[in-house]
């Protein structure tokens, strides 16, 4: 099924943790710093709140792109979620790639409340990269197209 | 009675105009799927790991879209079967399973879906010339050398000898490129299948008291507890089995609409037939119970003495704990001895 | 050996150290064991080990636990790390069993070694009251090198992986074999088994569901994985479900080192502990592009 329509928009998931990068992300927004509309976020109380099968399940749901925001190494506001979230994420990463999907398709970005223009720059980044990728086929439910 | 080589068998098989199910290789097993070029055939293999009742009951299959506009609702009911095709090489006890699921889905009430794909399916059916070592189709009166299907094939080293029985199985072999052979060219061949079959270990169980008249000394068998002991709880027998026929109605919700979907399922599940009240069959014990009492007692109890196994020894493969309806049905007998 | 260790089982029996003993059975042929459990010395008479003993008998113990008295269970070198493993995470209680430590020869199917026995990890015990074994058992079974095959799909291109996977995941049947038989599988309920989950599925309906569930069945023993290769051996489709275990296990030990899980009791798995100098998510995007 080759993408024909010029008009595809591709749908991003972010989970923002709540204390950093949820507020990057408002900061960003009060700062009037442009990102793309297709990035839509999910605010999680600690980037180590994501369990695999959230990012497994909006790939599901028709997701083109997963990204997961959380405070910096060291910052967590549990002190220490997002050391957990790391190891986490880099053997799923790792296993999506051992499973033949594209590995550009997840990502993980630390970002603080004061980093706005970081938020702004890594989803604009990150938006970019996944019309590269173009419209996710290989992890998606064909029951969940319309 | 017709004949053909052996040679042609593939190139018969690509000329039949309808869709073509035939056992294929698929990675390191067997299934029945759609025959194509460039698939390897394998007649050979008795005891496939997929069953011919995925063709006319697949595992999962649609049943209807729900659509939600404003307070209305769309429905759109998933088409029936309306092609006609084949279904190759169907040996004798898996041509049985689909007699015990005829009993199931074609008594009142239908099952229009199953019904439909019954209907279009030509079944040409193959003796079993080779048994594999854990078939027992013998005890459930099978025979190997002469499946009960619309056409029937007999190997017989670089030849094939073929018979029609139904009209449909006519209609087939019709198209087919034989030669006239001797009517009774393949009562040699079916003697020794018979004697073949009467070697096998167990070709001779004792099945006498499984049936309704001992119910209830059989449901109250102390030998379910040693029995069921290693049971896992997962469904490689019920899903490798030819006959196990019960199936899960879902819904899924696709974001813009719920699909209905049916599915296998099976009664070693934790959540088979759970409902509010939670008290379905609680530990492995019971559920293990059940599918060999629905086997061997219940649905012969109710269908003039027709079991529901047909010997054809895939749980006995199968099974990661080796347990299998074999060894069930030896305590059992044996329980009933003392 | 099987002479031995039958006749220390009926003695523990006969002097009520124990209350039963699990152990295998034989069966109709002369491979097709099973797993038992034997309470009388009259049972006992159709208790075997041997070759053809390959079950892992810790699955069971979490049933045994909850059983009045102590029960004898033989458990093989390999089988020792994943009842270890369970003690570990509190499944299990030690005194509530007796543990015969059975030396392993390797053990078979009907037709050859078993694919866990080829790439043998240990001879040593991780837990016992008593071993019982031989000279013989004491040597290596299989010197293939667990991680060759591994390493051969991470060498492909991710089109062909990907080819690969959806090949042999499609044959998938949803049975559950894979985790019913799995020791690290020992939640009460599991997720795909759970209504109220949102992924609760009986079939493996579309290629995704087929993905995923494998996905996090294998993403949720990591760490507590000890690699007994019992999800491979009971596939009835034979799928190759250990090299995703065998994935994560090699992932984790080149990231945050060497770590095998049921070898200790006081140590955190690599999944419940971090350092500051972790490597990042980036480190597989980084690793792809070398």
């Amino acid at each position: 099924m080759p993408v024909s329509n010029a008009n595809w928009k591709p749908k991003i998931v972010a989970f923002c943790c709540n204390w950093c990068s949820y507020a990057g992300a408002d900061l960003a927004g009060s700062g009037r710093m442009q990102y793309p509309a297709d990035v839509k976020i999910i605010r999680v109380p600690c980037s180590c709140r994501v369990n695999p099968l959230f990012i497994l399940r909006a790939f599901e749901r028709g997701a083109d792109g997963v990204i997961i925001c959380g405070c910096h190494p060291g910052d967590c506001h549990y002190t220490s979620g997002n050391y957990f979230a790391r190891r986490r994420m880099t053997l799923l990463f790792s296993m999506l790639d051992y499973l033949g999907i594209e590995r550009d398709r997840t990502r993980v970005e630390w970002v603080s409340a004061a980093e706005g223009a970081k938020f702004a720059k890594t989803m604009n980044e990150f938006v970019e990269t996944i019309y590269t990728l173009g419209e996710n086929r290989k992890l998606r439910d064909i029951r969940c197209r319309k | 009675m017709r004949t053909f080589s052996a040679e042609k068998l593939e190139s018969l098989i690509s000329s039949m105009t309808l869709p073509v199910y035939a056992p294929v290789e698929e990675g390191n097993t067997v299934i029945y799927a759609p025959y194509e070029a460039g698939k390897k055939l394998r007649l050979d293999k008795v005891g496939t790991d997929k069953t011919p009742k995925e063709v006319l009951f697949p595992q999962w299959e649609t049943l209807m879209h729900f659509r939600m506009e404003g307070k209305t609702i769309e429905l759109t009911e998933e088409e029936r079967a309306k092609e006609d095709y084949v279904l190759f090489g169907v040996r004798a006890c898996d041509m049985q399973a689909i007699r015990v699921l005829d009993k199931v889905f074609l008594s009142d009430p239908v099952d229009t879906y199953y019904a439909a794909r019954r209907e279009h399916g030509i079944i040409v059916g193959l003796a079993c010339d080779q048994p594999g070592k854990n078939c027992f189709c013998k005890n459930f009166d099978i025979d190997p050398a002469q499946p009960d299907t619309d056409l029937v094939l007999w190997p017989a080293g670089d030849t094939y000898y073929c018979e029609a029985y139904t009209d449909k199985g006519r209609a087939l072999m019709d198209g087919w490129d034989t030669e006239e052979a001797d009517e009774n060219a393949v009562a040699e061949i079916k003697e020794n299948i018979a004697k073949k079959y009467d070697a096998l270990p167990f070709a001779h169980l004792n099945l006498t008291g499984f049936d309704g008249e001992h119910l209830m000394e059989k449901f109250e068998s102390p030998q379910w507890k040693k029995l069921s002991m290693a049971c896992l709880g997962c469904g490689t027998c019920t899903f490798s089995c030819p006959t196990c026929q019960c199936y899960d109605i879902r819904d899924y919700d696709t974001g813009h609409g719920i699909q209905r979907y049916r599915c296998w399922d099976s009664c070693m599940y934790s959540d088979f037939t759970l409902m509010a009240h939670g008290t379905n069959r609680p530990t492995q014990l019971e559920k293990y119970r059940q599918r060999f009492m629905h086997k061997l007692v219940y649905f012969p109890s109710r269908n003039e003495g027709m079991y529901s196994c047909v010997g054809c020894g895939r749980c006995i493969e199968k099974c990661p704990m080796n347990l299998n309806i074999v060894k069930v049905i030896k305590a059992l007998g044996e329980g009933e001895k003392e | 050996m099987m002479k031995k260790i039958k006749a220390r089982a009926l003695s523990l029996l006969s002097d009520g150290t124990v209350k039963r003993v699990l152990g295998w059975e034989t069966g109709e042929t002369a491979w097709d064991w099973s797993p038992a459990l034997f309470e009388t010395e009259k049972e006992m008479d159709s208790f075997v080990y041997g070759v053809y003993a390959g079950a892992n008998l810790s699955k069971y113990c979490l049933k045994m636990g909850k059983m009045d008295g102590k029960t004898l269970v033989i458990l093989k070198p390999c089988d020792t790390l994943s009842f270890r493993q369970l003690l570990h995470e509190h499944r299990l209680e030690r005194d509530a069993f007796y543990i015969i430590g059975a030396g392993c020869t390797g053990m078979q199917d009907e037709n050859s070694l078993l694919m866990k026995c080829a790439a043998c990890k240990s001879k040593n015990f991780a837990v016992y009251d008593e071993i019982i074994d031989t000279e013989e058992a004491k040597q290596p079974t299989g010197t293939k090198n667990r991680m060759e095959d591994v390493e051969k799909l991470e060498q492909m291109t991710a089109e062909e992986r990907f080819a690969f996977w959806q090949g042999e995941l499609s044959r998938c049947i949803r049975c559950n074999a894979c985790r019913n038989v799995c020791p690290a599988c020992s939640c009460i309920k599991c997720v795909f088994d759970n209504p109220s989950s949102g992924v609760q599925s009986k079939a493996p309906v579309t290629d995704f569901e087929e993905n995923m569930f494998h996905i996090i069945r294998a993403y949720h023993v990591a760490g507590r994985c000890t690699d007994c290769g019992e999800c491979s051996r009971v596939c009835p489709q034979h799928i190759p479900l250990h090299l995703l275990n065998r994935k994560f296990i090699k992932d984790m030990n080149e990231l945050y080192g060497e770590y095998q899980a049921g070898r200790s009791d006081d140590e955190r798995t690599p999944l419940t502990s971090y350092t500051m100098e972790d490597a990042e998510p980036g480190i597989v995007h980084e690793r792809g592009r070398g």
